[in-house]
């Protein structure tokens, strides 16, 4: 199968993983007990202003009909409106998707730059004092939650030395590479810690085989063999491993956007969460489950070429 | 999460040569780890031995202290000693760890067997379930789940317990797979045992030993969940002492009072390396029997 037929099932397999999170979320949201109109106005609000607004929100209907116009509205993207901001939740996602994608993306790179060379460094010096120190590192840093993470650095570089803002995002795309720096190193060191130990496994591996022991024996030099069939190897496992995160990556970003106040998605999921705003929790879990979709299909397509065999399975 | 935890076994495998060796050689990193588990256990059980002060006793002379050798990790807002609180916190992170594992652990495997030993229907339905749970962040499941319930400790040990199950019962499904095409359980067959002997009796003390290992991983995973959600609000709730809520508390005073978050904070970073440390040890042992 060519690699657009790869694509083209893999995004088909991604609809009813989608369609069973729309269900789960249904099912959280209307199924529990509690009535949302009341939580919603209170305790005292009139019988009047509660029918009205179970009414807007469609309670009033069956729950077979509720899920029918639910499931109509997921399939064509229309999320509702925000019950505390009226404004559609698409709409409010979009507003802030680009942010956390931003945050993450440049939390991808980051621990990309740390885990390789670090593994690297380990695993060439396999036993000796400064794999040990890398593999300690590796240790406290998967010890450490974001949250704490992102204090230190808030703490010491932010707060303490000056040289980046405590919080919030800047006007445009320049300045918010700078604004963005602190929480997205804060997210790329737990994932680098991660991809570090097992790059590092991966490596030890591959010099070890024969095909390495060849190419070096034929006379290539050090550097070519290292590049061109050490890293090469190592780094299908470590693609695998990336794709396999992203779903802790996405939930770092909830916890980072709320150390270091960023309005995104992940802000925006704990404060409707507070808000008791479901249209907003539903939707964003929905549009998440999307993106983690699509991030796995891309790391398919990645592994695919990096490793033409797996082509052929 | 379960990444983290899978990748956590493989280094321990590296670093023991003794294989032939009847007893466990006792290596440093899972004695070191055993020793964490234990002090942290102790704080648990008894924090009004191991504390110096009351975790409550508020002192309006000596706020905001810096760490001294009256008070090792400095005063709060409200002049507590923080050491105390740190220590008294332990009783509601490790029961964070216990309780937010157990279900998940005894439910995962035996779902796990079943799903593993029978297939069909039950098997096709859950692997919809292990890719939904791999779709969508574990953290965003649990909080989407609290959010319904209700911020707080029981609430979130429900939407943990809620979702966690299916990580032990992943496991054990493969492990059972695997253990159930072998001959000791055909002859269970042909002897006419029923289901339930084979399964429980001979199955399942043949696969549960990366359950185990896992369970221990999911600890030290769990007791940093359950920090981030005291932190963001989800969890325990603030007058309870637990070491994410600490954090938050410090938060406001971060820039006079680092050692307000600093410290709560090392806890758990102690406590994650502690639990991996024995998870890594259990796992050596497991490896060699």
């Amino acid at each position: 199968m060519g690699i657009v037929g790869r694509i083209g099932l893999r995004l088909l397999q991604i609809v009813p993983t989608v369609a069973l999170v729309a269900v789960l979320m249904f099912a959280l949201m209307r199924l529990l007990p509690g009535d949302p109109a009341i939580q919603l106005l209170g305790d005292r609000a009139t019988d009047a202003s509660l029918a009205r607004l179970r009414h807007e929100m469609g309670f009033d209907r069956s729950v077979s009909a509720q899920f029918w116009s639910y499931l109509e509205h997921v399939a064509t993207l229309r999320l509702g409106d925000s019950i505390t901001m009226h404004v559609p939740v698409t709409r409010l996602i979009l507003d802030r998707l680009p942010i956390t994608l931003m945050l993450t993306g440049m939390a991808t790179v980051l621990a990309l730059l740390i885990a390789v060379p670090l593994a690297f460094v380990a695993a060439l010096r396999e036993g000796g004092a400064v794999d040990l120190a890398i593999r300690m590192l590796g240790q406290v840093g998967l010890s450490m939650p974001v949250f704490y993470l992102g204090l230190i650095l808030l703490i010491t570089l932010a707060a303490g030395l000056g040289w980046f803002p405590v919080g919030g995002i800047g006007g445009g795309f320049v300045e918010n590479l700078y604004y963005l720096f602190l929480p997205a190193l804060t997210l790329a060191l737990s994932l680098a810690m991660v991809l570090m130990r097992n790059l590092r496994e991966a490596l030890i591996e591959v010099l070890h085989a024969e095909f390495v022991q060849f190419a070096t024996a034929k006379g290539l030099r050090r550097r070519l063999v290292l590049g061109r069939h050490v890293l090469r190897n190592a780094l299908v496992p470590t693609v695998t491993l990336l794709g396999l995160q992203i779903g802790s990556l996405v939930g770092g970003a909830v916890i980072t956007e709320s150390v270091f106040a960023i309005p995104g998605v992940g802000r925006l999921m704990i404060d409707s969460i507070f808000a008791r705003d479901y249209a907003v929790v539903q939707g964003l879990t929905i549009v998440l489950a999307v993106l983690v979709s699509l991030v796995f299909l891309l790391v398919d397509t990645v592994q695919g070429l990096l490793d033409p065999r797996q082509e052929a399975a | 999460m379960s990444e983290v935890a899978a990748a956590a076994p493989a280094l321990a495998g590296a670093a023991t040569p003794g294989r032939t060796r009847r007893l466990p050689r006792l290596r440093p990193g899972p004695l070191l780890g055993a020793a964490i588990v234990l002090l942290l256990l102790v704080c648990a059980v008894a924090p009004d031995w191991v504390a110096p002060y009351s975790p409550l006793k508020f002192d309006y002379r000596g706020t905001l202290r810096p760490p001294s050798w009256a008070h090792p990790f400095g005063t709060d807002n409200f002049g507590r000693d923080i050491l105390s609180r740190v220590i008294w916190a332990t009783r509601i992170d490790m029961q964070i760890a216990i309780f937010s594992t157990l279900f998940p652990a005894v439910f995962g495997t035996v779902a796990g067997c079943l799903v593993g030993y029978f297939g069909g229907v039950a098997d096709l339905l859950f692997r919809r379930l292990v890719d939904l749970v791999v779709t969508v962040p574990f953290l965003v499941l649990v909080i989407a789940i609290v959010a319904v319930l209700g911020p707080g400790l029981v609430n979130m040990y429900v939407a943990v317990s809620a979702v966690g199950w299916i990580f032990y019962a992943r496991l054990m499904r493969g492990e059972i797979l695997a253990q159930k095409r072998r001959d000791y359980a055909a002859a269970g067959r042909v002897m006419g045992y029923g289901w339930p002997r084979i399964v429980f009796r001979h199955l399942l003390p043949n696969a549960i030993s990366p359950v185990l290992v896992f369970w221990m991983t999911d600890m030290a995973l769990c007791i940093l969940l359950g920090s981030s959600l005291g932190y963001l609000g989800l969890g325990a709730q603030p007058p309870t002492a637990e070491w994410g809520v600490l954090i938050a508390d410090g938060k406001n005073f971060m820039t006079t009072a680092w050692w307000m978050s600093i410290f709560p904070g090392m806890a758990i970073v102690l406590a994650g390396i502690g639990f991996s440390l024995l998870g890594d040890g259990v796992a050596a042992l497991v490896r060699r029997r």
